[in-house]
């Protein structure tokens, strides 16, 4: 249970976000881009990281499918910033070795003459330590 | 008037146009735009967390450099854009963060967020001033429709941002109207296109992309600007069932200060 209750601890230091704030109108899924492609949504990230259930969102594939497009913090009427709660999972999990989950030698085959280097630095930032 | 500039990685590479013609178009309003030497790559997003200091570094180098210079700091790219001014912000309001990236840098003078950044746009609307820009149009772009996609980096979150009206935008479609077209307000502008989840998942950002321009089409927009090279890569690439133009707002602006 300790430790558990350290990697909430842990992620609300990351983020800098108070998920007891919250007031679970909703709004922040109601207005996410990724919705549709997340198994848990911002709401529920922040719900269950505020009741520790953490190890079911580090699992998720949802901490690949947030596009940091930043409507939910914006939107927030209670300025809980779910952005940032699910960026901080995120880290929790490619900050242990070998957890990357964008490795460099995949990349070559994902390139088109056309994709921008800001594509890959930012995949990299987000998906790799 | 001379600004420090700051190009980003891209910029040198798949969005040349974007940056020579923001170069071009600068001339041409009589503004100099000094690129800062030795820069280094933002990172392309902004690392969120408070513990997250050496991705901020490359950040706070520009920042200082354009402080040491004594020039307020101009971008082009919305997502360079974005992290400046979120790492300035930092700077100038987080402690935690301020003192670690200073110990990091170890300055002769540490930075505390003292340069102001500004967008390209801004530096349009703040200091030339649209109705200025619009005296100096010689090839005003007469009759076209175009739909500003402003997508997520250029205005949120707000509160650091300062760009504009997160849900209700007007820079881009008054830019338009200096420039002589007809701006195309359309529900989607200020949505995601799918961003580097192109990457993870591409048929994500082809659904985001293909809203986003289906969006436009059907208040009757012709082109698309954008500020970004990966919404228009997105829009381009992604947005697979509609081939409305795409293009950087720079360009439209350098073709109607005939400088193009």
């Amino acid at each position: 249970m300790s430790s558990v209750n350290n990697e909430r601890e842990e992620i609300l230091r990351m983020s800098g976000v108070d998920p007891t704030k919250c007031m679970k109108c909703g709004k922040c899924s109601g207005t996410c881009p990724a919705f549709d492609a997340m198994e848990y949504h911002p709401h529920q990230f922040v719900s269950m990281v505020n009741k520790g259930n953490i190890e079911p969102l580090k699992q998720s594939n949802a901490i690949w499918q947030c596009l940091s497009c930043f409507a939910c913090m914006e939107r927030c009427p209670r300025d809980v910033k779910p952005a940032k709660l699910i960026e901080a999972v995120r880290l929790t999990v490619i900050r242990e070795q070998g957890m990357n989950h964008l490795e460099s030698e995949n990349v070559p085959c994902m390139l088109d003459p056309e994709l921008p280097q800001q594509a890959i630095v930012s995949a990299f930032r987000k998906y790799s330590k | 008037m001379v600004y420090s500039y700051y190009p980003g990685c891209t910029l040198k590479t798949k969005a040349k146009d974007l940056d020579m013609y923001a170069r071009k178009s600068a001339e041409a309003l009589g503004i100099t735009l000094e690129e800062i030497p030795e820069w280094q790559c933002c990172g392309g997003v902004y690392p969120q967390a408070q513990d997250e200091i050496a991705t901020k570094l490359s950040s706070v180098r520009t920042l200082n450099s354009a402080k040491e210079a004594g020039n307020d700091l101009v971008t082009v790219c919305s997502a360079c854009h974005h992290v400046l001014k979120r790492v300035n912000d930092d700077m100038a309001n987080n402690e935690y963060i301020r003192t670690r990236a200073n110990n990091y840098m170890e300055l002769e003078e540490p930075y505390a967020g003292e340069t102001k950044v500004l967008h390209y746009l801004e530096l349009l609307r703040d200091v030339v001033g649209f109705d200025e820009l619009k005296k100096k149009v010689v090839n005003p772009l007469k009759g076209k429709k175009i739909a500003a996609y402003y997508g997520c980096l250029l205005l949120r979150p707000s509160g650091v941002m300062g760009l504009d009206d997160p849900e209700d935008p007007s820079i881009m479609e008054d830019f338009i109207k200096a420039l002589g077209a007809t701006p195309v307000v359309y529900p989607f502008r200020n949505e995601c296109c799918g961003g580097y989840v192109t990457l993870q998942d591409q048929s994500l950002a082809q659904k985001k992309s293909n809203k986003v321009l289906g969006s436009a089409e059907a208040q009757g927009a012709e082109m698309v600007i954008t500020a970004c090279p990966l919404c228009m890569y997105n829009l381009k690439n992604n947005g697979t069932e509609h081939d409305l133009p795409v293009v950087y707002f720079t360009e439209i602006l350098a073709e109607a200060l005939g400088v193009k």
